[in-house]
């Protein structure tokens, strides 16, 4: 599936709760489903800044040159979040990650998450990860010259 | 006049509003309160038909302009039970006024003095503190509250000697509610000679003050958390201090004479109020002041002291439920935590409910990592707040809770 592809079952998934308290079980249930970061990587270096609660990020890249993140946070409503980003986002490679535009966030109903204004981090997290993807994606730039 | 919260919740018109479709319950009052209708036609009338600079011009404008911007600090003095209106300085709040004392009494500090706050000190009455300490390479000696949320007054007496130069505490806490016993704190002070600076920041809108009864050197507050605007607040200090204290920002009326060799100031309040002072600022807090005074703070206090006791009681029924600041002396500031629930989730889902609190760690981050956290869940209440909103609360968080679990 494509970036677009599974964001639209994710909206599509959303769109079934019409009451916001819904919404927010589903997201906390998602949360759940977060691939969880190593203990050891629960460290400041990979601790994402701006987030009222603790919120860690660690990515991969394998062979393919598809990245793939894992996270973890002590509030249940960011790793709801961030795993909602994990789902839409790992396993793409660099450049289809920066590309993405994540509209989908607004569509599910969760716009006001994405006032750089709240403390819930979500715009550091959507930082974070395009700056992993764009490292990565500089990395494999430079192995293609030196062949 | 009788305390009708009816009538008095019509005199705050942002309280009509619906957040999320659903009434608001406004129970952040402790980072900044709502301003009723009098403040706000109070500003209105001064840009409508009074706005001029002060102090300066001849025409009618001017006079008027400043003869009220004197009567409001005239009424504040009053207010505050001053021996005099230039004791009252105004200033953009009491981040302001502190800040003017730390960077006032730098040369009075000198190489092994001491400090002496309390641990349950906002941010913006530690950091200047510390910041003049650092400077001038004198200690901050920090008296430590109980687990109650109590400070001590024996603590003070084994700390307080001829090396005090200064204590600074708060009035009431903003995470806690404790109210100090700033009276005798301030008398152990004097017994040593050290001048006393007292942050009332949470205190004015909802308890009485008297600083002549108190006998504080300095007394600082701020319009916005007392139903006043933004950017006005007050430093009271004592004649003698203040003549004594140089200037700390230069230019404007603070200026009596200038020329290029030297300049000489102008007297006291004037000396501390360099620039166009905030006219509209002071009218709003005067009308404020006036607006609290017309139910009486001490009916106030009653009224706040209700809603306290049934909120505490409501929440300690809640399971997980611990309230963090059970002083004996106390205001209707109460800290929470929910046991295996992060304060981040349930702020946010109470604000989808309409619920304004506050969560994290209310610019008072060394008292609340005292307590082992790295914030807590607040609720601060108002003259404005009611029993049926602490119900909407509860109901609200019980919800929460059962949500995450």
């Amino acid at each position: 599936m494509t970036i677009k592809e599974k964001e639209n079952v994710i909206i599509e998934e959303f769109s079934i709760f019409d009451d916001w308290m819904d919404k927010y079980a589903y997201l906390i249930e998602l949360g759940k489903e977060l691939p969880v970061i190593d203990e050891k990587y629960k460290t400041t270096q990979y601790l994402i800044t701006g987030c009222q609660s603790r919120a860690w990020l660690f990515a991969e890249v394998d062979e393919s040159g598809k990245v793939f993140f894992t996270a973890d946070s002590d509030a249940v409503i960011t790793k709801g979040i961030i795993s909602l980003l994990i789902k839409v986002l790992s396993g793409n490679t660099p450049r289809e990650i920066l590309d993405a535009d994540l509209s989908f966030l607004e569509k599910i109903g969760l716009k006001e998450h994405l006032s750089p204004t709240r403390a819930n981090g979500l715009v550091s997290m959507v930082k974070q990860i395009q700056f992993y993807a764009r490292a990565f994606q500089l990395k494999s730039n430079v192995k293609k010259m030196k062949r | 006049m009788l305390y009708n919260i009816k009538q008095i919740r019509e005199e705050f018109p942002i309280l009509k509003q619906t957040i999320n479709n659903k009434p608001l319950v406004y129970f952040d009052n402790a980072a900044t309160t709502q301003k009723p209708i009098q403040v706000i036609d109070r500003i209105s009338e001064y840009y409508k038909k009074e706005n001029s600079n002060v102090h300066r011009g001849v025409h009618h404008l001017s006079q008027v302009a400043t003869e009220k911007y004197e009567s409001a600090r005239k009424y504040i003095a009053e207010y505050i039970n001053a021996s005099d209106p230039k004791e009252v300085i105004f200033t953009r709040g009491t981040t302001e006024s502190i800040n003017l004392i730390a960077n006032a009494f730098e040369g009075f500090i000198n190489e092994g003095d001491e400090l002496v706050i309390t641990s349950m000190e906002h941010h913006s009455n530690l950091v200047p503190w510390q910041q003049l300490c650092f400077r001038r390479g004198a200690e901050l000696v920090v008296i430590k509250a109980n687990q109650k949320g109590e400070i001590d007054p024996d603590g003070f007496k084994k700390i307080l000697d001829e090396k005090t130069k200064l204590v600074a505490l708060t009035h009431i806490s903003n995470v806690l509610g404790t109210i100090n016993p700033v009276k005798e704190i301030t008398r152990l002070a004097h017994d040593v000679g050290a001048p006393v600076l007292i942050d009332g920041a949470q205190a004015i809108a909802h308890i009485p003050v008297d600083v002549k009864d108190i006998d504080c050197d300095f007394y600082t507050f701020s319009g916005h958390k007392t139903y006043a605007p933004m950017g006005i607040g007050v430093l009271y200090g004592k004649t003698q201090w203040m003549e004594k204290l140089p200037p700390y920002q230069f230019g404007g009326e603070m200026i009596d004479s200038v020329h290029f060799d030297n300049t000489t100031f102008n007297e006291l309040p004037y000396k501390f109020e360099a620039g166009t002072p905030n006219v509209a600022g002071a009218l709003g807090l005067e009308a404020a002041i006036r607006y609290i005074d017309r139910y009486g703070v001490v009916n106030i206090k009653k009224y706040e002291d209700e809603l306290l006791d049934y909120a505490t009681a409501e929440l300690e029924k809640i399971d997980g439920v611990q309230i963090i600041g059970k002083a004996d002396e106390k205001t209707a500031v109460i800290s929470f935590v929910v046991e295996d629930i992060h304060m981040y989730d349930i702020g946010t889902l109470l604000d989808q409910m309409g619920i304004a609190i506050r969560t994290g760690n209310h610019c008072a981050q060394p008292l609340v990592e005292s307590y082992g956290l790295t914030g807590t869940v607040r609720l601060s209440l108002a003259m404005y707040n009611t029993i049926e909103e602490i119900d909407i609360f509860i109901e609200a968080l019980k919800k929460v809770i059962a949500l995450i679990r």
